[in-house]
């Protein structure tokens, strides 16, 4: 058997508040294989952000292992971390962050520009991945002239235009209405489906559906860890009742 | 990222506060502009200064009555005259270094023509007096030995008095004039010198054979000289020679023991020019200053600005370091903006202090000069500028943990 695409093991992060140390993770251990949909839940502080920056080589675990890919990840410095962002790893989070006062391909065009990719193939490809998500009519659109699904397909957007090998998804629909986030959902497992590893927080008990695998997480600890089923989301927007009254003002979001 | 991509994004955040922007780069656009005028105005003053005494004629040296530090200073007047005509003939024979000398006696009198009158000073003197100020005419002909041994009444005008007394002519050789009652014939026009160094005008003066000012102006023969001695050098190095020789000559025939001040004062023009150029200089050394402090000024706003702007942007960098930008790229990302800020102000400034060069001179009447390197010079220091004070807000944004940043409020 091949190397999981992620190994955890023992993983812990402590945060220093002055004489109080906060126990985020307390030894978290976990495989996820390269293709996988995992949806990860859990009350509030039970440290699913904290998992995720450390995923996503935005932050380096305070003890324990973390092996990307084959390669130990945690002894890494900030440029090396960043080199791994920017080739192996796309986010999206839940306040989309995207460029405020930038075109939609400006901002897909981001993660090239650091990457050092040419202009003619930086547009092409940014151009391809808002067409990916729908959204190849609205290159030009800024983020205050999109919806809030909009700007999220950007970020979506953006997150794979690297052609990265994992996605991580910190309540990505988390500012979104039920369809819009089903919407979302759509392209997540069309990402799945295409090969990219998905990992993605949410509170939401429908949403997790959507994905392969559920791990809840409880006290910095993973607690459960089920497969299951997935949920068609393209099926169940085609069935979306008809009734239903669509969304009219979506909740704006954040953009730095 | 290109450099290319990296100004692009440099200039996107620039113009993303325009006004903002403009404020910032102010204390660069004003430093930088007060030294380009400076330099431009300075140069061409200095340039002003040392055509001027040329004017006055080259390896001169004028001896005047009185101490240097008495009332000796101011043209000989106000102390009495110790120079006599022994002393000129002294002067002239016996010191190596000297070339010719001329006495230039004075006095403030009006001048009459037909229809006008004009105060001026009058000037007798020798026909050398016209080869050591290196004077010509533009009419005329100046008045020869004979003429100034026989007391012939002749005048040579300046161009300001032919100007004042016959208005609208060009060439009033052959006319007369009066003075103090006593006509003199026009016998030439002498050649424009412009200003003096202090100011004044050299060509409103009339100068006459030394007879017929002792005579007709002066009212007699005076054992002292009421003016001044005109000495040249034979060249530029034997000015100073000529200078000691003369001092020393004079104080001999003084009969001055050691420890006694001279009662005469011996000037080198050259030395003028240095001291006229000097005073310039410290007037330049001030704005120098003035410019220095606004860069440093300018510098602080930068760097004022840039974390204002970090701090602003604190999430945006949050994002760029999300998606793959590392340390190094963000503190070049922000140096980059401090320094197209700098020296884009540097431009502006450039162009502010041609603009007021440009305005000064015509209005001090001065050649402007514009050395380019001096607006290279001013290129180089802005883009300092921009470095020095960028480099902190730039580091500081290096330094951002991602995910703070991005939770940053
Ligand atoms: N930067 C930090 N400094 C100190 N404590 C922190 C920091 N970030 C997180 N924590 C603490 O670590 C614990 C886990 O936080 P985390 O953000 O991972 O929770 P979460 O599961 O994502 O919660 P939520 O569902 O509300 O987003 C919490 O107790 C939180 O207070
Ligand atoms: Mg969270």
């Amino acid at each position: 058997m091949t190397d999981p695409l992620i190994r955890l093991a023992s993983l812990a992060k402590v945060y220093h508040m002055g004489d109080v140390d906060v126990h985020a993770l307390r030894g978290a251990t976990l495989d996820i294989a390269a293709g996988d949909f995992v949806a990860v839940m859990g009350a509030s502080g039970s440290g699913k952000s904290t998992l995720m920056n450390i995923l996503g080589c935005l932050d380096r675990p305070s003890s324990g292992a973390y092996r990307l890919d084959g390669r130990d990840v945690s002894g890494l410095d900030r440029s090396e971390l960043a080199l791994v962002r920017n080739r192996t790893i796309g986010f999206v989070f839940q306040s989309f962050n995207l460029l405020s006062r930038t075109s939609a391909l400006e901002n897909v065009e981001l993660p090239l520009l650091y990457a050092g990719v040419g202009n003619r193939e930086r547009h092409a490809r940014a151009h391809e991945a808002l067409q990916r998500v729908g959204l190849g009519d609205r290159v030009d659109h800024h983020p205050n002239q999109l919806s809030g699904g909009q700007q999220q397909r950007v970020a979506i957007a953006r997150s794979l235009v690297g052609r990265p090998r994992l996605i991580l998804a910190d309540e990505p629909t988390g500012n979104l209405d039920t369809r819009t986030s089903v919407e979302i959902m759509v392209l997540f497992q069309e990402l799945g489906r295409s090969g990219i590893t998905i990992v993605l927080v949410t509170h939401e008990a429908d949403i997790a559906e959507y994905a392969a695998r559920v791990i809840v997480m409880r006290d910095g600890l993973v607690r459960e860890d089920r497969r299951q089923t997935p949920r068609d989301a393209a099926a169940t927007l085609a069935a979306w009742p008809a009734t239903e009254p669509e969304p009219v003002a979506p909740v704006a979001g954040g953009a730095p | 990222m290109s450099p290319l991509q990296t100004l692009r994004v440099a200039i996107r955040a620039i113009l993303r506060n325009k006004l903002r922007s403009l404020l910032t780069a102010l204390g660069i656009i004003v430093g930088v502009g007060v030294l380009i005028a400076i330099s431009a105005v300075g140069e061409g003053a200095k340039q002003n200064v040392s055509d001027k005494f040329a004017s006055m004629g080259s390896n001169l040296l004028i001896v005047l009555s009185g101490s240097a530090s008495t009332g000796g200073s101011r043209g000989g007047s106000g102390s009495m005259p110790t120079l006599t005509w022994d002393d000129l003939q002294a002067i002239q024979n016996e010191c190596s270094a000297v070339r010719r000398a001329a006495p230039a006696l004075r006095t403030r009198v009006s001048v009459v023509s037909d229809e006008q009158n004009w105060s001026t000073e009058v000037q007798g003197t020798t026909p050398d007096f016209f080869i050591i100020r290196e004077w010509q005419t533009t009419s005329g002909v100046i008045f020869t030995q004979a003429d100034t041994d026989d007391g012939t009444k002749i005048a040579m005008l300046g161009r300001t008095v032919a100007d004042k007394i016959f208005p609208g002519m060009a060439d009033p050789s052959g006319a007369t004039i009066r003075i103090k009652n006593i006509p003199f014939l026009v016998g030439g026009i002498l050649a424009k010198k412009g200003q003096n160094p202090m100011g004044q005008d050299y060509d409103d003066v009339v100068v006459v054979p030394l007879k017929a000012y002792q005579r007709f102006i002066a009212g007699g023969f005076n054992a002292y000289i009421n003016g001044a001695i005109l000495v040249n050098s034979y060249s530029p190095e034997a000015t100073a020679r000529a200078s000691t020789q003369v001092s020393r000559l004079l104080r001999d025939r003084h009969r001055l023991v050691d420890g006694l001040d001279d009662d005469f004062s011996v000037r080198n023009l050259t030395e003028m020019v240095q001291a006229q150029v000097e005073g310039v200089e410290t007037v330049a050394m001030l704005l120098w200053i003035t410019a220095a402090v606004s860069l440093l000024v300018g510098g602080i706003g930068i760097m004022n600005i840039m974390l204002v702007s970090v701090t602003e942007r604190t999430r945006e960098i949050g994002l760029r370091m999300a998606v793959g930008a590392t340390p190094g790229q963000i503190l070049i990302q922000f140096m980059t903006e401090a320094l197209t800020l700098a020296v884009v102000g540097g431009g502006l400034g450039i162009a502010m202090g041609v603009g007021s060069a440009m305005v000064l001179a015509w209005w001090l009447g001065w050649s402007v000069l514009i050395r380019p390197e001096i607006t290279l010079l001013a290129f180089g220091v802005s883009a300092g500028v921009g470095l020095v004070f960028g480099i902190y807000p730039a580091y500081r944004a290096s330094r951002l943990d991602p995910i703070d940043a991005l939770r940053y409020e």
